[in-house]
């Protein structure tokens, strides 16, 4: 009973039917893994699934499937089923690989697909002589047994093919051995075990305690080694599930330089990285440099160029005041990742910079109207270096992002650029922010003047100023009226309309304005009063830059049209402060940039195996699938009768016709006078 | 049907005639003009696979007189083309023949107009049972391949005429390999149409292409995506230069078989039997793409998972393109399995290989569509 259960579980094992239900499992399980985004934070899952699915899927494995034991407990089957297979059918093969069958019973050949009875006049040494040189010249290997009523000439070609089948199923048995050998399942049994704990979050290297690093010789891994220019490091950080462990190296890694080179369009061309190895043990120093396509190897472990981030570049900026009146700025420095306080009387701020990215390529181009078909099947004829679309590709040049955390915690994300950005023919600083990160960023658009950003400051805090008022005012009556003998009354009228408009406009920008119209003007004359409002904003806000000017002890300017554009853009620039959603402006001044590689360091001793395997399946798929077994048998027999018989273990039509073909050459060979040998002849 | 076999009692060196050896020896002076010219400019492997493509080209040539005189036709337009240019993009826009014929968009836009107007042959053929429109189908196909495969040359070369660090085999991105893919299935249709001497496939399979130059027309009018585009790091290896079209005659013969798979379902239940090949015809040709695309797609996972180690560290990661790759290899497996070990026939290998069409096309397109991973060059 016993026996016959081990025998039952062998041949369900060495099935081809489990085998192909295995497979398929395997598809599935590989669906699964690409449906559901793999090793993320374990946050996402949760807010994806719900508490309850996210447990299940958890306790699955779904959210790392090609690691969770289940799927490499298939794979394990895989193994034995496919081994079992080959240990089951390989002698056979190997026989049927050898043997001619020339014993074969006259009976059995006539039960084959393909035969002929021919006949022949010659005698049989002539027969068997010149059959044999034909099969021979065939490519046919053969053997001859003589037998009561004649001889059987038993041929074969294409025995590779049995070798195929065994040569390709091999391969995966080794594949997967190779690929098992490199997996994670030594590491897991230790976690498992207890032996060792991943860490969460993102620990300091320093500590990580002793149960989470894995010593040098550890047999196979994949890990990040992150390094800002000028630092060493002799770790890297392996990612498991939801933590982290950290593996020796057996050598330190000192990062001289990483480059990004670009293409002409800002796409990037390059990725580099300067490094020094020194190894540990014998103190060796190399230089070498390592590239995207390039990695380099070293004591068995390969290193990769992987990616690259900021690796702390300081930002020298310059914080503008926007509270209302004041033209203050201080100096403040920032680095990419850290925050700092920035010290302000009324309100504490943290900056957190975010980013910084030293070149933006931007397309300027504008989009042309839709064309007709056939003018639009033109502008795609020619060569493919254009695009139908206008394209005008610009670096302009530096930009950051950041975020200031006020008191409570709240956190609004800024964008800033370094240089202004030519819009509609003039320079402007893009200043986006945003509330939330899913959100795009709006942008308020600050007018430069001479390329700086000091005139629209000055001239904004100005134009708040509730002090400067009364001066604009009367700068603004003296121009409006120049000097005409107009009545006392009328003259404070306008000064009090200039102040009103100011104020209103000080207090919440064009909106405030539109408000008080709303409110306080019959429906009928409010876009009259809009106008005059507009009008009277203009030239006050032309006299506040006047006055801002003397101020700082510079010259008054013409107003000439470019002076007017610039006052119309400040305007709405200050318009659109008021919802900037900081009480200051950052302006990126200098940076001193600090670029980190991420290297990739992966010791994976099982690739050899792996590409063994390679190598014997594609050996293997081409014997099976390109070399055909097939056998011809020719008896023949003293009376001069000729029955010819053939099989093949596949059937094709080329292998129907080979056999038509060999029978007619046969039977016409055996009919001809004696006159030498060899298919040549016709 | 018979199989056309006329070549096949002889072996091959003594069934060479003199345009074999003329294409031999313009194969060899190609293939060592390009290593003395520009061998400076290439490493190691990439002279490599130059030299050992001489041989590959010679052994296809004399395998196919059809091929042999595409590869003739071909050169002779791309040189030309190339000439035309006098090293400069702009003339494109003005030189006549450049303008409209043998720059590489206008050439890829004959290509497409042939392969719909082969379709349309084809269709009238099957129609009217008509043998003249069978032939004018083929000759467009000829016609259609030659124009994709000129379009690709130039391509080429327009893409060092950009700059000489932009220039790159035209196998980088989406756009590029459906113009392999389409040039590529027509090839495989023309392959077997010939070793089998029938015309009546072509109804079936030039379908397929339409579909994929159809796709390409949308993407070029639609998404500009035709424009040259530099190569970003990942890309910049010699073995995109194999791995890519190795997978290309995968999907390709993949494509043909399903197909055919549909002609043999369509024989099976009445349905035009009388005017098609005999379902033998039709399996045989299917099983026949189905083992030439699973040797193809075998090769080039492997030289894939050769590539992926050397640019990501790992051989495997289980990125999503890989694993589709993995299950369609599986179902040609298993496809294969059943025909070979277990001589499974008929409705239901028709019906696998229709079916196998479907998780192709997904492993080509919908991975990139839908599901995000390393594999994002092709992005649509």
């Amino acid at each position: 009973m016993k026996r016959s259960f081990a025998r039952n579980l062998y041949e369900l094992l060495s099935s081809m039917r489990f085998a192909i239900s295995l497979l398929t499992l395997l598809a599935i399980a590989s669906i699964i893994g690409t449906v559901l985004k793999q090793n993320e934070p374990y946050n996402n899952y949760l807010n994806q699934f719900g508490p309850f699915w996210f447990g299940l899927f958890e306790k699955l494995g779904l959210y790392g499937v090609y690691h969770a034991s289940w799927f490499l407990a298939v794979l394990t089957f895989l193994v034995a089923s496919t081994s079992l297979c080959i240990f089951r059918q390989g002698p056979q093969m190997l026989k049927e690989m050898r043997s001619f069958r020339e014993h074969a019973q006259e009976s059995s050949l006539r039960m084959f697909a393909h035969q002929a009875s021919l006949g022949t006049t010659l005698p049989r040494d002539a027969a068997q002589q010149k059959t044999a040189a034909y099969l021979q010249s065939q490519g046919y290997r053969l053997r001859a047994a003589a037998r009561p009523d004649g001889v059987l000439l038993a041929a074969k070609a294409g025995s590779w093919n049995r070798l195929g089948y065994l040569l390709a199923h091999t391969a995966i048995v080794t594949i997967c051995i190779g690929g098992l050998a490199d997996g994670d399942l030594p590491l897991k049994a230790q976690l498992l075990l207890g032996d060792k704990h991943v860490v969460s979050g993102s620990p300091a290297i320093a500590d990580i305690p002793a149960e989470s690093r894995l010593p040098a010789s550890h047999w196979s891994y994949r890990g990040n080694i992150f390094l800002p220019e000028g630092r060493r490091s002799g770790n890297a950080i392996l990612n498991i599930s939801d933590g982290v462990l950290l593996q020796e190296l057996p050598f330190n890694l000192t990062l001289k330089k990483f480059y990004v080179d670009y293409y002409s369009t800002g796409a990037p061309k390059r990725f580099a990285s300067d490094v020094v190895i020194e190894d540990r043990a014998s103190g060796e120093r190399l230089e070498r440099t390592i590239e995207v396509n390039k990695p380099f190897e070293y004591k068995g472990v390969t290193l990769y160029q992987a990616s690259f981030e900021d690796g702390g570049t300081t930002l020298h900026l310059k914080a503008h005041s926007l509270t209302a009146g004041s033209n203050e700025v201080l100096p403040v420095d920032g680095v990419v990742g850290d925050a700092v306080k920035l010290m302000r009387r009324s309100e504490p701020l943290t900056l957190e910079v975010i980013n910084f990215r030293p070149i933006n390529v931007e397309n300027l181009g504008t989009a042309e109207a839709s064309a007709g078909t056939i003018e639009n099947i033109g502008k795609h004829l020619g060569s493919a270096a254009k695009s139908g679309e206008k394209k005008d590709l610009h670096n302009v040049g530096p930009s950051m992002i950041f975020k200031l955390r006020d008191a409570a915690g709240q956190a609004r994300e800024f964008h800033s650029y370094m240089q202004p950005i030519l819009q509609e023919g003039r320079p402007f600083y893009m200043a986006g922010m945003r509330e939330a990160n899913a959100e795009n960023f709006r942008y308020m658009r600050i007018p430069a003047f001479e390329g700086k950003l000091d005139a629209w400051f000055a001239l904004r805090a100005v134009l708040t100023d509730p002090a400067a008022r009364p001066a604009i005012a009367r700068r603004f009556t003296a121009t409006a009226l120049k000097g005409d003998a107009v009545a006392e009354t009328m003259r404070s009228k306008l000064a009090a309309t200039a102040e009103q408009t100011l104020g209103l406009f000080a207090a919440g920008g064009y909106e405030a304005l539109d408000q008080f119209i709303r409110k306080n003007v019959p429906q009928a004359e409010q876009e009259k009063a809009a106008g005059v409002f507009f009008k009277v904003l203009q030239g006050v806000a032309w006299d506040a830059w006047q006055l801002a000017r003397e101020r700082q002890q510079l010259k008054p300017l013409e107003l000439t049209q470019e002076n007017a554009a610039f006052v119309n853009d400040a305007l709405n620039a200050v318009s659109d402060s008021f919802h900037y959603g900081a009480p200051v402006f950052l302006e990126l001044n200098g940076f001193d940039e600090v670029k980190a590689s991420v290297i990739q360091a992966t010791r994976s001793p099982g690739k050899f195996i792996v590409y063994l395997g390679c190598a014997l399946l594609i050996a293997g798929v081409c014997f099976m699938l390109y070399v055909h077994e097939r056998r011809l048998f020719v008896l023949l027999k003293d009376g001069g009768e000729v029955l010819l018989a053939g099989s093949a273990n596949r059937k094709t039509m080329a292998i129907d016709a080979e056999f038509a073909r060999h029978s007619a050459r046969i039977e016409q060979l055996l009919k001809e006078p004696d006159r030498g040998t060899g298919p040549s002849s016709h | 049907m018979e199989l056309a076999q006329a070549h096949t009692d002889l072996p091959l060196l003594r069934r060479l005639r003199i345009a074999d050896w003329l294409a031999a020896f313009a194969l060899l002076g190609g293939g060592l003009f390009a290593l003395a010219r520009y061998g400076a400019y290439m490493d190691g492997y990439e002279k490599a696979i130059l030299l050992a493509s001489i041989p590959g080209f010679v052994y296809l040539a004399w395998s196919w007189a059809g091929l042999r005189n595409l590869m003739g036709g071909v050169a002779l337009l791309a040189l030309a083309g190339i000439n035309l240019y006098h090293g400069d993009l702009a003339r494109a826009d003005h030189a006549f023949f450049l303008k409209f014929l043998l720059s590489s968009q206008t050439a890829i836009g004959w290509m497409c107009a042939l392969f719909f107007m082969a379709t349309g042959a084809f269709w009238l053929g099957l129609a009217a049972r008509a043998e003249f429109a069978d032939r004018v189908g083929t000759a467009l196909t000829w016609s259609a391949v030659t124009a994709g495969l000129t379009g690709l040359l130039v391509r080429w070369y327009e893409s060092y005429l950009i700059g000489a660090d932009v220039g790159h085999i035209p196998v980088s991105n989406l756009y590029e390999v459906f113009v392999l893919f389409s040039l590529i299935t027509g090839l495989l249709y023309l392959h077997y149409a010939g070793r089998y001497a029938t015309r009546k496939m072509g109804a079936f399979v030039l379908p397929v292409i339409s579909a994929a130059v159809g796709f390409l027309l949308w993407y070029t009018f639609s998404r500009e995506a035709q424009e040259i585009q530099p190569l970003v790091p990942a890309l910049q290896s010699y073995w995109m230069k194999i791995h890519v079209p190795a997978n290309f005659v995968g999907y390709g013969a993949f494509a043909l078989s399903a197909m055919l798979g549909v002609a043999w379902i369509c024989a099976s239940k009445g349905i035009l039997a009388d005017r098609l090949p005999s379902p033998e015809v039709l399996e045989d040709v299917m099983y026949k793409a189905i083992a030439v695309g699973f040797a193809f797609f075998t090769i080039a996972t492997i030289l894939g998972a050769l590539w992926a180690a050397e640019a990501w560290g790992t051989y495997w990661q289980w990125d999503p393109k890989e694993t589709w790759a993995l299950i369609v290899w599986l179902n040609y497996a298993a496809w294969l399995h059943m025909r070979l070990t277990k001589g499974l026939r008929g409705a239901a290998l028709a019906w696998w290989a229709v079916t196998g069409l479907l998780v192709t096309t997904f492993a080509f397109l919908g991975v990139n569509m839908v599901l995000s991973g390393l594999h994002s060059y092709g992005t649509l």
